[in-house]
C-alpha cells in the first residue's frame, strides 16, 4: 500500500523498448546517419534528365492521344493471348498449389512432407518472374507457353505459402471434432479444413489472376508472348500513341478485376 | 463398457497431465469429471478417442483395447464415441445439416460425404435428431447464424447420429448463461438416459454437476481424488480436490436455486 502513495501523483510513461538510453541514441543516430549518406552517394545526372525530360513528355502526352486503331489486329491478338495464357496459367497454378499448401502447412502434414513442399515453394518464390521467363523462352521458344508456364510456376509460389499460412492459423478445435467423428483424412480435409479456409483461397486466386495478368505484360518484354511483345514492339517503334491504347487497356483490365475481386470477396465471407 | 487401466499421459514438456489413472464406467452411467483447471479433465477425454495419445496404459471399449489400434481401426472405434465440445467447436460455415451429417463420415466414403449424397436413412435421422432439439427449422442455416445454446444443440446431434455407446463431453456449458447451461445438461442427460449411452462430462460448475449425473470423479493434479455419489461432494471433499475455500455458500445455492426452479 505505501508503495502506491509513492507512485500516486507521477507522471506514468510507457517503458521504451530498449531499455539503455545510450545505446538507443546510438540507434536512432545511427540510423539517420546512414539515410543521409546513403542519399548522398545517388548520383543524379541532372542535364541527362534534362533531356531526358523530353522524351517523357511526348510519352506521357501519347496518353492524351492514345493510338487504339493503326496496330488494333496487333492489340487484339495481343490481348487475347495475355488473357488465355494468364487464366490457363491461373487455373494450373492453382490447382498445383492446393496440394502443396496442404503439404506446407506444419499442422496437417508431417515432417518430411512439409520440408519437401516448403522447398518447392522456395524454389518458386526466389526466382523471380523475368529470370524463370528467360530460361523457358531459352528452352521453349518464343511464344505463350513459356509464359503460361512461367506464370504457372510462379503462381505456386505465392498461394501455396499464403494458402499454407492459413492453414496453420485455423480454428484447431472445428478440424478436431471432424475428426472424433472417425472421418478419413480425406473427409477431415474435406469437412474440418476446407470451410474453414475457402474464403481466403477464392480471395487469394482472384488476386493472383490480377498479378498474372499484369506480370503477363511485363513477360512479353522478354519474349514470353502476350499483350508484352505488342507493348514492346510498340516502343521499339517509338510509337508511344499505340503504347499508351495497350497501356490504358491494360489499366481497365486490371482495375475491373480490382472491382470483381471486391465484390466476388465480399460475398465469400 | 469403458475401462482405463493406469492410464498416464506426459506431455512433451514434461507436465504430467495424467498419473496413471483407473476407471470403469459401467453401461448407461453419465458420470461427471469435475477439478481444477489443469487437472487433466480435458486429457483424460481426450485420451479416451486418441485425439491425445496416451503415454502409457490401456483404454477398453467394450472389449477393443483403443490403444495400439491402427489409424483405421481406431477410426472404425471412434464411430462409438460421440463427443461434445466445450464452445460447441461447429465447423462455423457449413451448414446446420452438414455439421450434423459430419457425424456420420466414419460410415460414408468419401465421395458420398463430398458431393453431400448421404444415404437417405442418415438424412433422416438427422432431421429427427434436429426435431428432437427443437432445431429442424433451422437445418439450412449457416452454423454461426446460431446462438451459443442452438449451436451446443447442433453439436448434440452430431455427436447422437454416430450412434455411440459412449458420450464424451468436455465443458458442454463453459460459454452458456446458467439458464442455457441448465438446459443443456438436462437435454443431454435425457438423451443418455433415453438411448442407454454412457457418458462422461468435463464440468467446472459443481453445482450443475451434481443436479444431474449419478456419479462424480474429482481429478487433481492428474488423479483421482474422489469417486462416489454427487451428495458426497461435502466441503471436505471439495477442499481435497480445490484447496480451500468456503464451500458451504457453494451448495447452499445450490439448494436455492433448485427450489426456485421447483416454484417456477
Amino acid at each position: 500500500m505505501t508503495e502506491v502513495h509513492a507512485l500516486i501523483g507521477k507522471p506514468w510513461r510507457k517503458p521504451s523498448f530498449i531499455k539503455r538510453p545510450l545505446l538507443r541514441w546510438a540507434i536512432i543516430m545511427g540510423f539517420f546517419v546512414y539515410l543521409i549518406a546513403a542519399y548522398l552517394t545517388i548520383e543524379v545526372n541532372w542535364s541527362r534528365v534534362y533531356e531526358g525530360l523530353e522524351r517523357g513528355k511526348k510519352f506521357v502526352l501519347a496518353f492524351t492521344n492514345p493510338d487504339f486503331t493503326t496496330r488494333s489486329g496487333d492489340i487484339i491478338e495481343g490481348m487475347t493471348e495475355s488473357i488465355i495464357m494468364t487464366i490457363a496459367a491461373s487455373v494450373v497454378g492453382i490447382a498445383i498449389s492446393v496440394p502443396i499448401a496442404l503439404g506446407a502447412a506444419r499442422n496437417i502434414a508431417p515432417l518430411p512432407v512439409y520440408l519437401i513442399c516448403r522447398s518447392i515453394i522456395a524454389v518458386s518464390r526466389a526466382l523471380q518472374e523475368i529470370i524463370v521467363a528467360i530460361l523457358l523462352v531459352a528452352i521453349f521458344g518464343f511464344g505463350p507457353l513459356a509464359g503460361f508456364l512461367t506464370l504457372s510456376f510462379a503462381t505456386i509460389g505465392f498461394l501455396s505459402k499464403l494458402l499454407a499460412e492459413d492453414i496453420e492459423s485455423m480454428d484447431k478445435v472445428q478440424a478436431e471434432a471432424i475428426k472424433a467423428s472417425g472421418a478419413k483424412w480425406t473427409q477431415w480435409i474435406n469437412y474440418g479444413v476446407q470451410p474453414q479456409v475457402m474464403p481466403r483461397l477464392i480471395g487469394l486466386s482472384i488476386y493472383r489472376l490480377d498479378i498474372n495478368f499484369r506480370e503477363s505484360a511485363i513477360l512479353g518484354l522478354v519474349g514470353a508472348g502476350g499483350i508484352g511483345a505488342t507493348l514492346n514492339t510498340a516502343f521499339d517503334r517509338y510509337e508511344y500513341d499505340t503504347a499508351a491504347a495497350i497501356l490504358l487497356i491494360i489499366i481497365v483490365i486490371v482495375m475491373a478485376l480490382e472491382y470483381l475481386s471486391g465484390v466476388i470477396r465480399a460475398r465469400v465471407q | 463398457m469403458l475401462r482405463l487401466e493406469k492410464l498416464v499421459k506426459t506431455y512433451k514438456t514434461g507436465d504430467q497431465a495424467l498419473k496413471a489413472v483407473d476407471l470403469a464406467v459401467p453401461e448407461g452411467q453419465v458420470l461427471a469429471l469435475i477439478g481444477p483447471s489443469g487437472a487433466g479433465k480435458s486429457t483424460l477425454i481426450r485420451c479416451i478417442n486418441r485425439l491425445v495419445e496416451p503415454t502409457s496404459g490401456k483404454v477398453n471399449l467394450g472389449d477393443v483395447e483403443l490403444t495400439g489400434l491402427s489409424s483405421s481401426n481406431l477410426r472404425r472405434e471412434r464411430r462409438r464415441m460421440g463427443m461434445i465440445f466445450q464452445e460447441y467447436a461447429l465447423v462455423e460455415r457449413l451448414s446446420v445439416m452438414e455439421n450434423v451429417l459430419s457425424g456420420r463420415l466414419g460410415y460414408v466414403g468419401f465421395w458420398r460425404s463430398f458431393l453431400r449424397r448421404f444415404p437417405q436413412s442418415d438424412v433422416d435421422e438427422a432431421f429427427r435428431l434436429l426435431d428432437r432439439v427443437g432445431l429442424a427449422h433451422m437445418a439450412d442455416k449457416r452454423a454461426d447464424e446460431l446462438s451459443g445454446g442452438q449451436r451446443q444443440r447442433v453439436g448434440i446431434c452430431r455427436a447422437l447420429i454416430q450412434n455411440p455407446a459412449l458420450l464424451l463431453v468436455d465443458e458442454p456449458t463453459a460459454s452458456l448463461d446458467p439458464k442455457t447451461s441448465r438446459q443443456i445438461m438436462r437435454l443431454i442427460c435425457e438423451l443418455c438416459k433415453e438411448r442407454g449411452l454412457a457418458a462422461i462430462i468435463n464440468i467446472h460448475d459443481v453445482a450443475l454437476a451434481q443436479m444431474f449425473v449419478q456419479r462424480v470423479i474429482g481429478l487433481r493434479f492428474g488423479a483421482v481424488e474422489f469417486d462416489g455419489p454427487p451428495e458426497g461432494l461435502t466441503p471436505e471433499v471439495l477442499t481435497t480436490i480445490y484447496g480451500e475455500e468456503d464451500w458451504e455458500a457453494t451448495i447452499e445455492t445450490v439448494d436455492n436455486e433448485e427450489i426456485d426452479e421447483a416454484a417456477e
